[in-house]
């Protein structure tokens, strides 16, 4: 175990080192930074000063390095737009977009099994049929034009849940989260749907198709053969087995969670850092760009590092393979 | 005699009986599904219109001539102010009846969708076959970068490309030929492995057949069931993440508004009640990505030999 663990640390600092290479020529060779810093009307002199200042006329291979060392430590650069440090500017918006992620999330989990679970029991009824049909139209419809209707109906329509924000926050542990006061979680209520939508389908789909496979084993035979009662042969031999996949996916699928949050916090003005990002985008705030690119690359190899290992504690046969 | 009409029968049969190829046993499965059947008639119908556009659209909104301010924001089914066209489906702020505005944006979408598709299955074919065949050092490696790829989501590849790039139509194909290229390759590399150990590859080779002949005439077209599945997914992906794109600002210029740009048009309208700007064309959308999938759920369900009865 400790052999693989090492083995895939080492992978997953080769992939950041990889990603810090990929973002720092897309970032800093194409575009140039001069043009950006540096006002027009600057003459020759100044202009060399400043990019000696910059470190801009060290071989490309030397800046990758600085940028590296400062990295590591913590320093991305400063926001032209804000005027603070990027990485802060990032980590301060960082809980809402987690707190929106883990809501959709949880509820993906929450929904998305017992349906998935129904439909795989009951392959032929008209209720499963519906809910594939339904999770087809989750896959299908694109989230910001959910999110649009949402709003449409509950927000405009209804009067039923506010349309932007955050609400009434609540300081715990130093930051500021939505989901403890009733207003933050009416705020939080159509966002987290919005963003748990596709997770929800891909839960139910995942979770039908290992029932009907796992039905099929020759293991859930066996069981009912024995005379197991069909709740303890679908909650315990059925149910166990199809979480590998499921656990593995919902894990995976919380990265991608925080990069799509990006269209749901324009949507919803969810002032979280996928908000953030498309700002600097738009106004070319280069490293904040990197810094949110930096930090979601880190996480999401986190992530993925963590999935792999639950994975490898959950199917002994990873293990094993890897020796 | 008796021998010329009993040789002649059996000649004319086969063209009588219908013979069971493996093309309409195909269609007759695929037939099965009466909503993969519908989607595929939707489908055509909106290619049809998108490509008709410019004939059946009641306005052309590229013209800028045409449009009337006044007409601005006009609930469905409202007269224009010369009485001269009905705005079936309402007007954007600048006047734009929303259906021709749709037409227009459908065609964008599908071209950007379709095309991208179609460069990234080009690319990601090529690499998952050679990474297939060649094995070894060329198949870790391309496989090592599909991996890095696919362990990061569509949407924030397709960001950082945006933000390295600018935003352009031909750096949204960039970006969803890039974001899409690598599950083709997974794809084919993943059939191509199975199908490279068959006899017949092995003929191939001992025939000393060109590398680029067993890999293009004897390899591809088997490991196609799997790839015309991902790929017609993949359309309305691409078709999806155009539309977010554009919608974030991110995509097509103003100019030549795709479905995802007209729909964000009508976002700021939306919470005063003016639903038209943005609903008609989500719904356009919509159609189109759910008959593609419809279409590429029963493809899969028709191509897989695991459920094959």
């Amino acid at each position: 175990m400790s052999v693989y663990l090492l083995r895939r640390l080492i992978q997953a600092g080769g992939v950041v080192l990889a990603m810090s290479i990929i973002v720092f020529i897309g970032v800093f060779a194409i575009g140039d930074p001069v043009e950006i810093l540096i006002s027009p009307d600057a003459d020759q002199m100044e202009r060399e000063r400043a990019v000696a200042a910059l470190g801009l006329d060290k071989p490309l291979w030397h800046q990758y390095l600085i940028f590296l060392g400062k990295a590591a430590q913590g320093d991305l650069g400063r926001s032209f737009v804000f005027n603070e440090p990027a990485l802060e500017l990032i980590l301060q918006r960082m809980p809402a977009t987690l707190e929106l992620a883990f809501a959709a999330t949880f509820g993906a989990i929450l929904i998305g099994l017992p349906l998935g679970l129904y439909a795989g029991l009951r392959p032929n009824s008209v209720g499963s049929k519906a809910i594939m049909a339904g999770s087809i139209l989750g896959f299908s419809l694109p989230t910001f034009w959910v999110g649009l209707m949402l709003i449409m109906v509950f927000a405009v329509q209804l009067g039923w849940l506010p349309s932007t924000g955050r609400g009434d926050t609540v300081e715990v542990l130093g930051t500021r989260w939505s989901f403890l006061t009733w207003n933050g979680l009416q705020h939080l209520a159509m966002p987290a749907l919005n963003l748990a939508l596709f997770k929800i389908s891909l839960v139910i789909r995942l979770t039908r198709a290992g029932v009907r496979e796992t039905m099929l084993m020759d293991y859930v035979k066996f069981a009912r053969a024995k005379g197991l009662s069909p709740f303890r042969v679908t909650f315990v031999h059925v149910f166990k087995n199809i979480l590998i996949p499921v656990v593995t996916v919902t894990g995976l699928e919380f990265g991608s969670t925080i990069a799509f949050s990006v269209v749901t916090e324009s949507i919803f003005a969810w002032p979280g850092m996928g908000k953030l990002i498309i700002d600097s985008i738009n106004v070319l705030d280069r490293p904040v760009i990197v810094a949110y690119l930096m930090i979601v690359v880190l996480m999401f190899i986190t992530i993925n590092l963590i999935v792999d290992l639950m994975y490898s504690v959950l199917d002994p046969r990873v293990r094993l393979e890897s020796k | 005699m008796s021998a010329v009409v009993g040789q002649g029968a059996p000649i004319e049969d086969p063209a009588k009986i219908k013979v069971e190829t493996p093309f309409r046993r195909f269609c007759s499965e695929f037939a099965e599904s009466k909503l993969a059947l519908g989607g595929l008639i939707v489908i055509s119908i909106i290619i049809l219109v998108a490509i008709l556009a410019p004939f059946i659209s009641p306005q052309d909104p590229y013209d800028l001539a045409v449009l009337d301010i006044m007409d601005g924001r006009l609930e469905p089914g409202e007269k224009s102010g010369d009485g001269s066209i009905t705005y079936w489906l309402g007007t954007d702020d600048q006047g734009r009846d929303m259906l021709s505005g749709i037409m227009y944006g459908l065609r964008i979408s599908l071209t950007v969708g379709a095309g991208s598709a179609f460069i990234a299955v080009m690319i990601g074919a090529s690499l998952g076959l050679a990474a297939a065949y060649a094995g070894g050092r060329t198949d870790s490696i391309i496989m090592r970068v599909v991996d890095l790829q696919l362990s990061f989501p569509s949407i924030l590849v397709a960001l950082m490309i945006l933000a390295f790039l600018g935003k352009s139509v031909t750096n949204v194909i960039i970006a969803i030929v890039v974001v899409e290229w690598a599950y083709y390759a997974r794809t084919v590399r993943g059939t191509a492995l199975v199908e490279r150990r068959r006899e017949y590859i092995e003929a191939a080779e001992c025939l000393a057949l060109p590398r680029y002949r067993i890999l293009f005439r004897h390899l591809l077209p088997n490991c196609l069931p799997p790839l015309i599945v991902i790929g017609t997914m993949q359309v309305a992906r691409a078709i999806a993440l155009e539309a977010t794109l554009s919608f974030l600002g991110l995509g097509v210029p103003i100019t030549e508004p795709s479905l995802g740009l007209l729909i964000a048009n009508g976002y700021e309208y939306m919470l005063s009640g003016k639903y038209w700007i943005s609903f008609y064309p989500g719904i356009a959308l919509l159609v189109t990505i759910v008959a593609i999938n419809l279409v590429g759920d029963q493809l899969r369900d028709v191509l897989n030999p695991r459920l094959q009865k």
